[in-house]
């Protein structure tokens, strides 16, 4: 098997795996985001404080979700549709190609796993490395929650916290695979997530925590992060899933090219 | 075709060079890159190019997959 074919599988999965997440986005998640919008409008009709948003007046309110003083505003519907899909299949194909080339790389490296085995550990910890950790620390936020003037902050709180979880996540499975042959399969994994786990909990304990919710009503910020959880969730499980698949279809190519060649050149 | 003396068994299943990878993982990697960029973070903490346009479109994705968005 080439790099090309983990890219082409990474790149299918990614795609399936847009569809899942855009279905459950789209169902689920838009209604909160709707919810979160309604209460920051109404929290900014009665303060007038005018924070840069640059809602427009009436009717047009409902429909317009816009930041910052620049003209250029997308319509909710738009927001909701097109544009939640033009996102999500980004990321996925994105996040899909990166897994199909590390799974590549991982195969034939992570002890005696076939090509399929290995992947489907690389995505489960791609998964919890790069999701599912960093949403720990950081949960997402629904519109309304936040201020403007900490983005910069924020963004980089979250984007350290990924890079410093995904290259612990990768140092653990180089020290369970060095620990292999001495401890076995069950030590050398139980000593990888142990180390992975002690570390994160420090760099969580170092990096500063970020509470703007406010008077923000709880029950809209449990559903929104819960369904955001399911979208991201879901982007992740059917990536992992579909890329095994696919590389365990590629696998048995191989394998079944390999033994023709072979029962050639016995003839 | 005697096996009896071999410590430690062969991999049976074939690796992919680094030098083979490389050049697949540097040019999908860049790409990668600059995409979950300009979904994730653009016009947020920082704005290339300036606007709001790239922002207000992914919007909703960027909200739901956990980015910190506005």
């Amino acid at each position: 098997m080439t790099p090309r074919t983990f890219l082409v599988n990474g790149l299918l999965a990614g795609l399936v795996a847009a569809i899942a997440a855009f279905v459950v986005a789209y169902t689920v998640g838009e209604p909160q985001i709707d919810t979160a919008i309604g209460l920051e409008e109404a929290a900014s009709a009665t303060a007038g404080d005018g924070h840069s948003h640059d809602h427009a007046e009436g009717d047009e309110a409902a429909h317009t979700h816009s930041h910052g003083d620049e003209g250029t505003s997308v319509s909710r519907e738009h927001q909701a549709t097109f544009g939640l899909a033009t996102a999500i299949l980004a990321l996925s194909l994105a996040y899909g190609g990166v897994l199909g080339l590390i799974a590549a790389f991982a195969t034939g490296r992570l002890g005696r796993l076939t090509a399929a085995g290995s992947t489907a550990v690389v995505s489960l910890v791609a998964f919890v490395a790069y999701a599912l950790v960093p949403f720990l620390k950081y949960p997402a936020t629904p519109p309304a929650v936040g201020s403007g003037d900490t983005i910069g902050e924020r963004t980089a709180l979250y984007f350290g916290f990924v890079l410093v979880s995904v290259v612990v996540a990768a140092a653990a499975v180089v020290l369970a695979v060095k620990l292999l042959p001495r401890l076995g399969g069950y030590g050398a994994i139980v000593s990888g997530a142990a180390a992975y786990i002690a570390v994160m909990l420090v760099a969580g304990g170092l990096f500063s925590t970020v509470n703007e919710v406010g008077d923000f009503p709880a029950d809209v910020l449990w559903f929104f992060r819960r369904d955001s959880l399911l979208t991201v969730a879901t982007t992740w499980g059917v990536l992992g899933v579909v890329l095994t698949g696919l590389v365990l279809r590629s696998q048995n190519q191989a394998a079944a090219a390999a033994s023709k060649r072979e029962a050639a050149l016995a003839l | 075709m005697s096996q009896a003396h071999v410590v430690t068994p062969t991999p049976t299943v074939p690796t992919i060079s680094v030098r083979e990878l490389a050049p697949w993982a540097l040019l999908f990697g860049l790409l990668a890159v600059l995409t979950i960029f300009f979904v994730s973070a653009d016009q947020g903490a920082v704005s290339i190019p300036a606007g709001n346009a790239i922002h207000e479109w992914v919007h909703d994705g960027r909200h739901l997959m956990g980015f910190p968005c506005h």
